[in-house]
């Protein structure tokens, strides 16, 4: 149980949080784009892109709110092993980890103040699969129209028409990852 | 014929070597130790811990070396080497009543429990040149004697027990972080007060003196100036109880100000705080009388305009690094805005006709 | 400096630069507050693009580092030293090479791809700030989309001098929602800043801002509909390549006041060059 906790961090930090980080801004720049991330081996339910993106972003600055079967020990310790994070409810976190499912409802999470958009939750969702077709994105970073499969289209519409206020969706499937920020329009 | 200017890393290469070069000096003069620095020139030190935030006499001393004396570029070498350290925590709060004083001076009462100290001051010396300095010749001992032990009481304790003077509330909220948070409008007094210890000590003095002059006049009286070494406490989780991990030297300012009222309250002393590392006590006396003038919209008071009371004004212009950095970055190429800025200015020209003008004048 | 982490910065400082950078592409032309760090190298020199560009690197990236289009202008020069030694990085003068490229006051004349991320040093990232100094004002009109004092600068130009009479740092409009300052770039580039293929990352350090525009964003120069935005530079060839679409410096060449006009983008023009191209001036 232990080992389990102290083992699946990056082995060398500032390089594989580095590369991780490339390809989460990648995937945030240029939505529906599917990328590769690596390094991390969090305990179950997490996925590797889910634990890499935590890892790569988290620390003790960054409330992380665990919905459904991620709010587990072995998660709960190997966040606080390897990123110091504190745990909290929807409402006061900045990031949130979890099936589509379990993160819901939505309207729980922080979307930012008027003056102070950013100060909003990105949510790291747990896809069983993720791939580059489905519903229609347009939006800053595509350049005419991308496709993602996401788990809903209403959600993304709601969250899209409180810009700039709103949500930031990573989608997180096995070692791949894409996201959603609120600024793309979902049809 | 032109040819594009290469070179620049050799450029950058000489102009290092030749300012070694030039921080040495005449090498028939003695090199000057990072001891004599800390020990000889105390008080340039001590605005190199203080502006730097960061309580090291023998790295402020080297930094003071470094920088040719340069003590701007000093604080910005002791700050850039600040952000890299790891944080292992923070302090318990500092108990400046239980100071071993140097030096307590009040300016309010003619005596008072503790005594008047004046402490290595450069108050009442005459400003002679001191011709025997030149000469190196040794300074004889100063007499001395056993201090008294126990605390020494502050001032304003004694007003405070007859309500003369605004309570001092009791606070146990951690205070922002100035170096760990942007700063964020409006601030609160705890981030005022973080801001003003580590400002440039002429941008604080200035400010200072502009309230005496007018600009916001508080009528401020000096309830007590002292400096002198407390401890510095830190709790050890895994011990569950804090232990002494070394001393720092400190100057603390209180102020004693004009006194505010109305019909429900009773008249009542206001209060300026300055607390600032090592023997700093213009910088602490300024710092004291600008937290005085910023506290206007606590205290009711009106906003009367003056530059000291504006806490956007104070806040964003007191950091010397960031004031030396940007001043100093105009001096970097900016030929490609002038180059714009110059097709305008002709643009406009030649519409406006000048052109043909200063033709017919030739 | 092996006693350094890779790129300098601590991996927390890291952390919260990517935190704010992830928010700034997610609100394009949005001025995300972070806690700038005191850097080794003075603010106002490139503070704010130099943790951007330590908290996106990897050790796999091309780095290129230009000031005024250049790449051998000290500062540049001295930029790509400090990531030479902290981050291994390979480093390149080649803009088609790059993967990150940093830059002050200039966009790359050669069009920037998918694979590039162009991080731009900011002095003032606020467009408002000579209209209103006070930061809780310009924070109120982002908030309100209050941009009327910023139309009424413009027009008051266009009454006294005929034309808008801002020349560089621009202001755009992004997607139709924020005003940002694109940087002291001439507004010669400001037509580059939309829907280009690259990531735009801007970093304001003394100011402690990030903000960023994504791919393919739109980016509208402000204007009038009977004063539209006009992209200009000096109406000559480059003296050197000839080329007769890039932005020129002017240079003094001689004691009577000669000049000639050549290339900003020294690698634009080098290339050029090797490829055969001479403009009147060259030897």
């Amino acid at each position: 149980m232990q080992a389990d906790i102290l083992s699946g961090g990056f082995a060398d930090p500032a390089i594989q949080s580095a590369h991780a980080f490339r390809s989460v801004m990648e995937a945030m720049a240029r939505p529906g784009t599917v990328h590769d991330i690596h390094g991390a081996t969090p305990p179950a339910p997490l996925s590797p892109a889910a634990g890499a993106v935590l890892l790569t972003l988290c620390d003790t600055d960054t409330p992380v709110h665990l919905a459904g079967d991620a709010d587990c020990d072995a998660v709960r310790s190997w966040l606080a092993f390897h990123t110091g994070a504190p745990i909290t409810g929807p409402a006061q976190c900045m990031f949130a980890v979890g099936t589509w499912e379990a993160l819901g409802p939505l309207a729980a999470y922080p979307v930012g103040r008027s003056d102070y958009p950013d100060r909003s939750a990105t949510l790291i969702v747990e896809c069983t699969e993720l791939q580059a077709e489905g519903a229609t994105l347009t939006g800053p970073g595509i350049k005419d129209t991308a496709a993602l499969s996401l788990p809903e289209v209403a959600a993304f519409q709601a969250n899209s028409a409180l810009f700039p206020l709103g949500l930031d969706f990573i989608f997180a499937s096995g070692s791949r990852l894409a996201a959603l920020p609120r600024t793309t329009q979902v049809t | 014929m032109y040819v594009a200017v290469k070179g620049g890393e050799r450029a950058i290469e000489n102009a290092h070597a030749w300012l070694a070069e030039e921080r040495r000096g005449d090498r028939d003069v003695a090199e000057l130790s990072i001891a004599q620095i800390r020990e000889q020139l105390s008080l340039a030190v001590n605005r190199v811990m203080a502006e730097g935030s960061l309580y090291d006499p023998d790295l402020a001393a080297l930094a003071i070396k470094q920088a040719r004396g340069d003590l701007i570029e000093a604080i910005f070498l002791i700050r850039a080497y600040r952000t890299t350290l790891p944080r292992f925590g923070a302090s318990e709060p500092v108990d400046t009543g239980a100071m071993a004083c140097d030096r307590r001076i009040s300016a309010t009462f003619k005596d008072l429990p503790g005594g008047q100290v004046l402490g290595p001051t450069f108050d009442y010396t005459h400003r002679l040149l001191d011709f025997k300095l030149a000469a190196e010749g040794e300074t004889p001992a100063a007499p001395s004697r056993v201090a008294e032990p126990g605390d020494v009481p502050h001032v304003t304790e004694f007003l405070n027990r007859e309500g003369l003077i605004e309570e001092a509330v009791h606070d146990d909220t951690p205070p922002p972080d100035l170096t760990r948070e942007p700063l964020e409008m409006p601030a609160d007094r705890a981030l005022r007060l973080q801001a003003l210890t580590r400002s440039d000590e002429g941008f604080a003095l200035g400010l200072a003196y502009s309230t005496q002059r007018g600009y916001a006049r508080n009528h401020a009286f000096v309830g007590e100036l002292r400096i002198g070494t407390v401890p510095v406490e830190m709790e050890i989780p895994e011990l569950g109880f804090a232990i002494d991990i070394g001393e720092v030297t400190l100057t603390e300012c209180e102020t004693v100000n004009q006194f505010k009222g109305s019909k429900t309250e009773p008249p009542q002393f206001t209060r300026g705080y300055g607390l600032v590392f090592g023997q700093t006590e213009r910088k602490a006396i300024s710092m004291a009388l600008v937290d005085r003038a910023l506290r206007w919209e606590e205290l009711g008071e009106d906003f009367v305009g003056a530059p000291a009371q504006d806490a956007e004004f104070v806040l964003y212009h007191a950091d010397n690094i960031q004031a030396t950095g940007f001043l100093e970055h105009i001096k970097l190429p900016h030929y490609v805005d002038f180059q714009s800025e110059l097709e305008l200015v002709r643009k406009l020209r030649r519409e406006a006709g000048a052109d043909q003008v200063q033709e017919a004048a030739e | 400096m092996t006693d350094y982490n890779f790129a300098y910065l601590d991996e927390q400082t890291k952390r919260m630069i990517r935190r704010a950078i992830l928010k700034g592409l997610a609100i394009p032309g949005y001025q995300v507050p972070f806690a700038s760090r005191e850097m080794p190298m003075p603010y106002g020199w490139g503070t704010g693009g130099v943790q951007v560009s330590a908290a996106v690197l990897t050790p796999e990236d091309t780095f290129k580092v230009i000031d005024q289009g250049a790449d051998d202008t000290t500062n540049a020069v001295s930029i790509r030293s400090f990531f030479e030694r902290t981050a291994q990085v390979a480093t390149t003068t080649a803009t088609a090479e790059a993967t990150v490229i940093q830059t002050r006051h200039r966009i790359p004349e050669a069009a920037l791809t998918e694979g590039q991320i162009l991080v731009y040093q900011v002095p003032i990232p606020e467009p408002l700030r000579f209209l209103e100094p006070r930061e809780s004002e310009t924070r109120k009109m982002h908030e309100l989309e209050e941009y009327g004092l910023m139309h009424v600068k413009l027009y008051e130009d266009i009454a006294r001098h005929g034309h808008i009479a801002t020349s560089y740092a621009y202001p755009v409009k992004v997607e139709a929602r924020y005003v940002m300052d694109p940087s002291p770039i001439p507004k010669f580039d400001n037509p580059k800043l939309g829907h280009m293929a690259a990531i735009q990352l801007f970093g304001a350090g003394r100011e402690q801002r990030i903000y960023a525009l994504p791919p393919y964003t739109q980016v509208v120069s402000l204007d009038f509909e009977d004063h539209p935005f006009e992209a200009s530079k000096a109406d000559h060839p480059c003296g050197m390549c000839g080329a007769n679409d890039s932005y020129l410096d002017e240079v003094i060449i001689d004691d009577a006041g000669g000049r000639m006009f050549v290339c900003s983008d020294t690698d634009h023009c080098e290339a050029r060059q090797a490829q055969g191209h001479r403009g009147k001036d060259a030897a």
